[in-house]
């Protein structure tokens, strides 16, 4: 459940961030007005307000009760689309303006310089602050237990309650050492796959990267 | 002297510039520039820095648009409102100062892209072009090397070789060699007057005077916005009709040598 609520988040984030960093960069401007203001909301509010807000806010209110789940892949994935279109934004805004210049110049159009020049060097550029958005991300998984979504810290409690009867309270930190080890472990693998990622498609002038992996 | 910039002329004519003028906020930096560029010509512009001859070039490129005035490629009216400006950047080459190579790409993508993606060519048509243009600045060994792993010459020269890729109808040199260290001026400069020579048309932005004095058919000396002089560079070293042109020359033959 929390590796696939964590893909599901990042999955919706990047397909959300990437075109809001994009408007922001290069829409015009109520486009980049309306980003701006969706990226600074979605920042703006903690996690769990958020989760909150698309649960019991919109059942109690309006009368939607989302599943549990939805309500978690929405509220979190919105927010990390907003902290993702910020990795890309920075990412974007790195390339230098002489690139786009030399594309236009070649005749491309906006859209085919963003395409072929702007987008494949972004994304390079991306790859290692995005593996702090993925840990983060995973971690954050854990706030969907408190509207019941069965994730990893949720089976922990789940699991708890159970053992405290049966072994005795001592056994709750080990409990929760489990759980950690899992969330570190889940982290370190996706960390160097993401690692790995970075490898393949280094190019040479971009080394200047090296420093910042994890 | 003559001063082109009436309508009609020779069917020759490659570029031509008519009275443009341009203001960033309160400066105005091109106030009625005109010139032409014949089929096969090189022409060089020289004048002190902030005078608006890069202006003049984005102009010409369309990277900027002209508050007044028009600028013609052949007969494609340039400034007009509904203009196919990706069109005709395409036919326009620019070499950048800072080169601008693709960082992402090697040289040969770097040279290849345009013709794949704007004049629609095949991949190993595009590929073949690409390795010929290469091997014609002098690079054909240098296909797979990243720009980052290029000396500001050999960077230079796969830019040229990038625009001429685009079988372009002018060639437009921004400062090409300003950036470079000064025993990676020659490679470049060989490649353009190669260029001079096999009749590209060229404009040139630039202080190379010994690169001007060999290739160019004329040299324009702006200033202020405005081309105070344009001729030969014979006539223009030995007798120059304006102050200001002969002292910017000795100026910049001190600085730059011959």
């Amino acid at each position: 459940m929390t590796v696939g609520l964590t893909f599901g988040l990042l999955a919706m984030g990047l397909l959300l961030g990437f075109p809001l960093a994009f408007a922001q960069v290069y829409g015009y401007r109520p486009l980049r007005w309306l980003s701006a203001m969706y990226e600074q909301t979605f920042r703006g509010i903690p996690a769990l307000v958020l989760i909150l807000i698309f649960h019991s806010g919109l059942a109690r209110s309006f009368n939607i009760l989302l599943p549990a789940f939805a309500s978690a892949l929405l509220a979190l994935g919105l927010r990390s689309s907003a902290y993702q279109s910020q990795i890309f934004r920075g990412a974007i805004q790195s390339v230098g303006e002489g690139q786009m210049a030399a594309a236009r110049s070649l005749g491309m159009s906006r859209f085919q310089a963003i395409r072929y020049i702007i987008l494949p060097q972004a994304f390079r550029l991306s790859i290692p602050p995005w593996t702090n958005e993925f840990s983060s991300v995973l971690k954050d998984t854990s706030l969907a237990s408190a509207i019941g979504v069965v994730e990893l810290a949720e089976q922990g409690t789940l699991i708890m309650t159970t053992i405290q009867f049966e072994l005795g309270a001592r056994w709750i930190l080990v409990i929760w050492l489990v759980v950690s080890l899992i969330y570190l472990v889940l982290t370190s693998v996706g960390n160097r796959g993401l690692g790995l990622l970075e490898k393949r498609v280094r190019i040479p002038g971009f080394e200047a990267r090296e420093g910042t992996k994890p | 002297m003559e001063r082109e910039g009436e309508m009609g002329g020779s069917m020759d004519s490659v570029l031509r510039v008519e009275d443009v003028h341009k203001t960033y906020g309160d400066t105005h930096v091109l106030r009625g520039v005109s010139l032409r560029v014949d089929r096969g010509q090189t022409k060089v512009v020289i004048g002190p820095s902030g005078t608006g001859k890069s202006t003049l070039l984005r102009c010409i490129n369309c990277l900027t648009t002209p508050d007044s005035g028009r600028v013609w490629l052949g007969d494609t009216e340039i400034t007009a409102p509904r203009a196919e400006i990706n069109a005709i950047r395409a036919r326009i080459g620019f070499v950048f100062q800072s080169f601008n190579l693709f960082t992402h790409l090697t040289a040969l993508g770097n040279v290849r892209i345009g013709p794949m993606r704007v004049l629609g060519l095949r991949k190993a048509e595009a590929t073949r072009l690409a390795e010929e243009e290469l091997r014609r600045v002098g690079l054909g060994d240098k296909a797979s090397a990243y720009p980052a792993q290029l000396s500001g010459g050999q960077q230079q020269r796969v830019s040229i070789a990038r625009a001429l890729a685009m079988a372009p109808k002018l060639i437009l040199f921004d400062e090409p060699t300003s950036a470079l260290d000064p025993e990676l001026i020659g490679e470049v400069l060989e490649v353009m007057v190669a260029l001079a020579r096999e009749g590209m048309t060229m404009l040139v932005v630039s202080h190379e005077m010994g690169f001007a004095r060999s290739v160019a058919d004329e040299i324009l000396f702006m200033e202020h916005g405005v081309i105070v002089e344009q001729g030969a560079p014979q006539a223009l070293f030995t007798s120059p009709s304006h102050p200001r042109t002969g002292e910017f020359l000795r100026k910049i033959t001190e600085l730059y040598g011959e």
